[in-house]
């Protein structure tokens, strides 16, 4: 398998929230704006990256039995130092996501690929696959923000186009969060089995 | 693929992966210490810029929660910390309060109210530029659901609620701050209009009481 299509099979194949369906909790909890939803996708992104190659190097070395515990250690540590310098360096971007970045350690898509992918495959192999899959996480969490911004608040990026606060609350909250999820679903396994 | 696991191992393994952890996020802790503390001070200082006209000197009193902001020696004004619980938590503003007990400015701190809801106290320029300039002793301090004179934020009326509350706390501090700093001068100094000051201070005192 290439490492193209690794990265490829994240965005598509394996999404993570339209067909794997791992991650519901921030996906639907962060999403109430694009904006929202493009930073928790790239701060997964980023835990993603560096826990699978982390776990890929020192997976032949782990005894079975510990294997789990050893892996959620070194998850959440990236998890905390994200956390470090998100409060250091983007303050702004912290408040808005705070609470939801230390459940990136519990996210199952970080473990999940930790499991089916990383502890058997090269550090390189598992560095595309957690870019793919982040990646693939990143653009299902974008999309989902901006459908809900556009219906909710009436904006998109911050942009407000209708000109003042009238959009259909229930997308801001968590019954717009189930409705637009499900429906973004269909769409995309719609188009992908097309293909 | 994995290392046959015996107890020798198991606790190798498990001992090592903690104890490297531990000492990269030690690392981590010490270099963004400084940085957080400093971004921590920058949104506070930038919040007290906000809420106070321009001034020089700033001195806190943490009993009070209340920074005195003074301009060459001349009193400016407050700005006071104050908490209400709004809906979805503490919400935490800073409340600028002008020596004549008319609210400058405000700036919200910290908050937990639904986004697209509440949150909208960040956001929202009609909610947010009526409480320039609010005279408590001229409109009533409350939301207008509750008869008073502040337009809540559309479908967040607790939120709306939480934040009035917060600023009638912050002035409530007040008056018991410029009274204090009032009969303070008025003894050492003992002059005529040190009593005046004292005098128009009780005034607002019992304006921010009857808004109760």
């Amino acid at each position: 398998m290439s490492k193209w299509k690794m990265i490829t099979d994240g965005l598509v194949k394996n999404n993570p929230t339209f067909v794997l369906l791992l991650g519901m909790c921030p996906t639907l909890a962060t999403t109430t704006s694009a904006v929202n939803g493009l930073s928790m996708g790239l701060a997964t992104l980023f835990v993603l990256v560096l826990s699978n190659m982390a776990i890929s190097a020192i997976a032949p070395a782990v005894p079975d039995k510990v294997h789990i515990p050893v892996y959620i250690v070194v998850i959440a540590t990236f998890v905390t130092l994200l956390q470090l310098l998100m409060q250091a360096y983007t303050p702004a971007m912290y408040e808005t996501l705070g609470l939801f970045i230390p459940l990136i350690v519990v996210n199952c898509i970080v473990l999940g690929r930790a499991e089916a992918f990383a502890n058997k495959h090269t550090v390189l192999e598992s560095a595309c696959d957690g870019v793919g899959v982040g990646l693939g996480f990143t653009c299902s969490l974008t999309v989902l923000g901006l459908v809900r911004e556009i219906l909710g608040s009436g904006s998109a990026f911050g942009w407000n186009f209708i000109g003042g606060n009238d959009g259909m609350l229930a997308f801001v909250m968590a019954p717009g969060a189930f409705l637009c999820l499900g429906y973004l679903m269909v769409l995309f396994n719609k188009l992908v089995k097309k293909n | 693929m994995a290392a046959k696991s015996n107890l020798v191992n198991m606790v190798a393994v498990l001992g090592l992966t903690c104890l490297l952890c531990s000492a990269v996020l030690g690392g981590a802790y010490a270099l963004t210490k400084d940085p957080i503390d400093q971004a921590a001070a920058e949104k506070t200082n930038r919040a007290i810029a906000e809420v106070l006209p321009h001034f020089t000197d700033l001195s806190f009193d943490a009993d009070k929660n209340c920074y005195t902001a003074t301009d060459g020696g001349n009193l400016v004004g407050y700005a006071i910390q104050s908490e209400a619980v709004g809906f979805g938590g503490a919400l935490v503003l800073l409340v600028g309060v002008t020596p004549d007990g008319v609210v400058y400015n405000t700036s919200v701190l910290s908050h937990a109210e639904t986004p697209g809801l509440g949150a909208k106290c960040t956001t929202d320029q009609k909610f947010m530029s009526q409480w320039k300039g609010f005279n408590p002793t001229v409109k009533k301090l409350s939301v207008k659901n509750d008869g008073g004179d502040v337009d809540a934020i559309t479908a967040s009326t607790i939120t709306s609620r939480a934040y009035t509350l917060a600023v009638e706390n912050a002035l409530n501090t007040f008056a018991k701050v410029s009274e204090e700093a009032s009969s303070g001068a008025f003894a050492r100094a003992g002059s005529q209009s040190d009593a005046e000051e004292e005098a128009s201070s009780e005034t607002i005192n019992e304006g921010g009481l009857n808004n109760e």
